[in-house]
């Protein structure tokens, strides 16, 4: 084990975390509010929108994310639209993620019960007003660990972008092992930085998760 | 009684209600005065809930006209968040928002609705929630609170609206015994200052105390009405007679009197 | 857009080698699915058991694999332990072990979830009316532990193939692979080509999953009564 090697690769790691972590960020964000979007138009039964927003669930679910990056990187290069990697990296994990942010969002809007909604009424709340103070942080509360473990999800993801050649974890690691052929110490430094990404995370998230929590 | 339609707070005429094709409210009519206390009784599924429903909007109604102080509330065009402002509700699941404290709870509608000064209506809403005896639990979450408590915080709610009439449908109902008496006292002394109030409830002792007026209703059908002496000790119909002997079994009068106080 | 382009796809035996690419994917899928059914089912016992020592390897299993990428696996075990081990695994080989381990895991914690969330008094009602413990397992727990499990299982079944395409970024000759050949081999004809494969991809997966996730939802539903 060439721990020297391993020292000396740390710092390019951690260059790659950031952009992992970058990457994730927006994707995740740009899913988030796709996600809330999508499940408010379904829950208020938006004519048309609804319909559409159900078939981009659908697809989006029922592809890899690895197709839906390549489709957007090199297929629509060819016929003349060329995305840069960081864009089809954000825009692909939003189009994936939006669809389960959706979803949690979705299951969240529903439990909010009909007594409260009709408690907002009666203090004369407007439909915007009503779904601002009163059902959208229930539901925001409830659908909480489900938005965590998606966001988790799409920071594991973010994996699949090495394939696009973007210079992220997963890229550096095979980068290291094309070229030095150290391969248990490339992959024992990645597996470690995906550690040191998701543990924190992950616990920062359940705390909130309790936090949030009033009963 | 017959009103003056003109110093009602509110005229009910003719209100019917189908769901699909089951007629459930056959032409109901109805007069409250200012400052009248009307309670509504009658045996479960008579209608008197969504009766009351229909009032601030919250079930639709097929035939009929809802005027409040003489301005008709249910034509199509009625932007109900508006109307909802002057009438006031409490439900019998309370429902306080539980992610806000109570005086957030009680501010939501003054604030946002109202768009009254926080200042002001700060101050009202603990002037309120010192009638009734919670201001000092007014950062507490409604977790935080017993059946009792929150109910008499959802009237402050209702009432920080500066409501014309107040609404109450069965608020006593899924609440302990111990807690009922201090919900009932809340509404006594609110009738007792005055407020236009139209109460649903089962229980009779209160019923008898606080109103002015008894409208007895069954079958979705106004049956009887009448001053509560009169009702309670001398039903005119057959029905009102039946609806007031189930207080009374042949055996475990006790359990009788506790509600049907006579 | 050239619509020459979608000529692609019909030509020659382009179609039927994506589709024998997709049946690779699948293989894998299947393979890995089998394995976890039984092996879930046995951690997720496992998982139940009262010995404390046994959980706690279950869950450190459990999270291990699902806290790093599934990528970050496969590349472990393809390159990883060929170095380190000397043995040569073939990439396809790589990718069994790995879905399976993960499918494990996953399935292990369904079957836990699904145990433990059933009502103790199920037991206990079944035992009351005098079936025998064996009777009331098949009978009443069984049947509504997989009611319980079925729809996540199906669920964890579309992960799993969709998962698959991964493994065309270890050398596994899928799909996804035999498209990039079909594209290069068609560049100079037809130049839009790779925008209409990595479309017809894009369809087979869907056409593969989709009706999987509308099933299981006609599952939950039927069972929601």
């Amino acid at each position: 084990m060439d721990y020297n090697f391993m020292l000396t690769s740390i710092p390019l790691y951690v260059k790659a975390g950031k952009l992992t972590l970058e990457i994730a960020f927006w994707g995740i964000a740009a899913s988030l509010f796709l996600g809330l979007a999508c499940a408010l138009i379904t829950y208020y039964k938006v004519r048309f929108f609804d319909k559409l927003v159900a078939v981009y669930i659908e697809v989006s679910r029922n592809t890899p994310l690895l197709i839906q990056l390549f489709f957007l990187y090199y297929g629509f290069a060819k016929i003349g639209i060329k995305f840069e990697a960081y864009t089809c990296a954000v825009f692909g994990l939003a189009f994936l993620g939006g669809s389960y942010m959706a979803e949690a969002f979705r299951a969240g809007l529903e439990a909010v019960s009909k007594s409260q909604i009709e408690s907002g009424m009666s203090i004369g709340l407007t439909r915007y007003q009503l779904t601002r103070y009163v059902i959208l942080p229930q539901a925001f509360a409830i659908a909480l660990p489900a938005i965590s473990a998606n966001a988790i999800f799409l920071l594991k993801e973010t994996s699949v972008v090495s394939a696009i050649a973007l210079a992220d974890l997963m890229f550096v690691a095979k980068d290291l092992i094309g070229m030095y052929y150290k391969t248990p110490e490339a992959l024992i430094l990645l597996i470690v930085s995906y550690l040191v990404l998701l543990l924190p995370i992950s616990a920062g998230l359940s705390f909130l998760e309790r936090r949030v929590r009033h009963g | 009684m017959k009103n003056d339609a003109s110093k009602n707070v509110l005229n009910v005429k003719n209100l019917r209600k189908f769901y699909g094709t089951d007629e459930v409210l056959h032409g109901i009519d109805l007069e409250v005065e200012r400052g009248e206390v009307v309670v509504v009784l009658g045996p479960s599924g008579c209608g008197k809930s969504t009766f009351l429903r229909c009032l601030n909007g919250l079930e639709e109604i097929q035939q009929g006209e809802i005027q409040l102080n003489g301005q008709t509330i249910n034509t199509d065009a009625t932007k109900w968040h508006l109307v909802r402002q002057k009438i006031g509700m409490v439900f019998q699941s309370y429902d306080l928002f539980p992610h806000m404290t109570i005086l957030e709870n009680v501010l939501l509608g003054p604030l946002k609705a109202q768009k009254r000064a926080r200042s002001e209506a700060e101050e009202q809403a603990e002037k309120l929630l010192d009638r009734v005896g919670l201001l000092g639990k007014k950062d507490a979450y409604p977790s935080q609170l017993s059946g009792g408590q929150k109910q008499r915080v959802a009237i402050v709610r209702a009432l920080c609206m500066n409501p014309e009439i107040m609404l109450f449908d069965e608020v006593t109902a899924s609440l302990d015994p111990e807690m009922v008496r201090e919900v009932l006292d809340v509404m006594q002394e609110l009738a007792k200052q005055g407020m236009t109030m139209v109460i649903v409830t089962h229980e009779m002792g209160f019923a008898r105390s606080v109103a002015d007026r008894i409208v007895f209703v069954d079958g979705g059908k106004i049956i009887e009405s009448s001053a509560p002496e009169e009702f309670f000790t001398n039903p005119q119909t057959d029905r009102a007679r039946k609806f007031l002997n189930i207080f009374e079994f042949s055996a475990g009068k006790e359990f009788v009197q506790k509600k049907a106080v006579i | 857009m050239d619509d020459w382009g979608i000529r692609v796809i019909f030509e020659g035996q382009n179609f039927a080698r994506l589709i024998m690419g997709l049946a690779v994917s699948l293989r894998i899928a299947l393979v890995s699915v089998i394995v976890s059914a039984v092996g879930g089912v046995i951690v997720g016992l496992l998982m139940t058991s009262n010995r404390l020592i046994i959980r706690w390897i279950c869950r450190l299993y459990l999270e291990v694999i699902r806290i790093v990428p599934i990528l970050v696996w496969l590349f472990a075990f393809y390159f990883g332990v060929t170095k380190v081990f000397h043995v040569h695994l073939s990439a396809e080989i790589a990718s069994d072990i790995v879905f399976s381990l993960w499918g494990i895991a996953e399935m292990g914690d369904l079957v836990r979830g699904a145990v433990t969330s059933m009502p103790k008094h199920q037991l206990e009602s079944g035992l009351a009316v005098g079936l025998t413990r064996l009777q009331v397992y098949r009978y009443v727990v069984i049947p509504q532990a997989v009611r319980r499990l079925l729809p996540a299982a199906i669920n964890l079944l579309t992960r799993m193939i969709k998962t698959t395409s991964l493994v065309v970024l270890i050398g596994v000759v899928e799909v996804l692979k035999i498209g990039q050949q079909i594209i290069e081999v068609s560049i100079l004809k037809t130049p839009t080509a790779s925008f209409w494969i990595y479309a017809v991809i894009f369809f087979l997966y869907f056409i593969v999953c989709w009706p999987i996730s509308l099933y299981s939802k006609k599952l939950e539903r039927k069972w929601q009564s």
